[in-house]
């Protein structure tokens, strides 16, 4: 039997927050993590936590799986479970909604610092905004994002400063505009990020680079913000 | 933007090129002194004070001094805004992280005066 350890908190009952033990039998298969949440929250319902694609593109599972940030729904239990023991709690640094359950509003808030929208004044074209496959090729590895706050939350400088650093999901997010050459509003952005948080905070630790559940590189990301803002400053 | 005035020079940017061009001196300054030291294995003292003697030596020294000192500042700078914050300890943590920098930067300019006197101050 598989020993599941789950952080428990419901602020309307609770005093403090606790870990509770289940008893879990996988019948000998490689089942997801999030298969196992489904499978406990049938016996006990007043499990909370966040799913929905349960194929790790809407990015709503991430929790911390055994010490690691991650997507529940494609983490197999091979890839986590130590001594036959299985442990969840949210995403750290969050404050806790309920069990694992986080509110995500200051890793949204700096994530709309950045404007993640494409901006350029230039009239429209007839058809849509052309780019050429170098451009283009420019924006891999940046795109796939899918905000699952893993990287953020695995960021020590950002559980410090959440309200200062951008953190690496919103970092990579902003370098994913600077590199679009369909973006006009470079200099802005670029003189938005010249203060000693919102991107110097990073210290390359790559935290980020070690959880991505899409193998993302957001430290990469940060260092290429770094040279820009050096060549439009020197 | 993040408005902030305590930090070394205002500017993200400006702080960590100065960090970084710091420790590119700070490493060559260590290579250099422990190359002469293994190079010299019966140093004299006469060798060593005509080492200093001499002007470049003596603004290296300087430069990697300047670079310590504002390494260190800056460095210190971000761990106190990590730890002293007004999100994780209320309205005293500003006074405190004032009162923190202010000693540290106390220490800082005793050792770069201190410093500028032991490099420059002896014949």
């Amino acid at each position: 039997m598989l020993k599941v350890e789950i952080y428990r908190y419901n602020p309307d009952t609770d005093k403090a927050p606790y870990m509770k033990t289940y008893e879990f039998d996988t019948q000998g298969k490689d089942l997801m993590v999030l298969d196992v949440l489904e499978q406990l929250k049938a016996q006990d319902e007043s499990l909370a936590y966040r799913r929905s694609c349960r194929e790790g593109v809407c990015g709503s599972d991430g929790m911390n799986i055994n010490g690691k940030n991650g997507l529940a729904c494609i983490k197999p239990l091979s890839e986590c479970v130590k001594n036959n023991k299985l442990i969840l709690r949210p995403l750290p640094g969050l404050p806790v909604i309920r069990d694992l359950v986080v509110d995500m509003t200051q890793f949204y808030d700096q994530y709309k610092k950045i404007e993640p929208y494409l901006q350029n004044d230039t009239p429209a074209p007839a058809i849509e905004r052309l780019q050429s496959p170098e451009d283009r090729e420019k924006l891999d590895g940046l795109y796939e994002c899918i905000l699952c706050a893993c990287c953020s939350t695995a960021c020590p400088s950002f559980w410090w400063n959440p309200d200062k650093f951008i953190g690496p999901a919103g970092l990579l997010q902003a370098y994913r505009f600077l590199a679009d050459s369909r973006d006009l509003a470079t200099e802005k952005r670029l003189s938005n990020l010249d203060d000693p948080f919102s991107v110097f905070r990073c210290h390359g630790i790559q935290a980020c680079v070690a959880v991505c559940p899409k193998g993302l590189n957001p430290t990469r990301a940060i260092g290429h913000i770094r040279n820009m803002l050096l060549q439009s400053a020197t | 933007m993040v408005t902030s005035i305590t930090s070394f020079g205002r500017s993200g940017l400006y702080d960590w090129l100065i960090q970084r061009v710091g420790a590119a001196v700070m490493a060559a300054y260590t290579i250099f002194i422990t190359i002469y030291l293994m190079t010299n294995p019966e140093l004299t003292f006469e060798q060593w004070h005509a080492l200093f003697g001499q002007l470049w030596m003596r603004v290296f020294s300087l430069v990697t001094l300047l670079s310590f000192i504002s390494h260190a500042w800056i460095g210190l700078w971000a761990v106190l805004t990590d730890y002293l914050t007004v999100r994780l300890m209320g309205n005293k943590a500003t006074i405190l992280r004032i009162f923190a920098q202010m000693m540290l930067g106390g220490v800082a300019i005793t050792y770069l005066v201190w410093g500028i006197e032991i490099i420059w101050g002896f014949n």
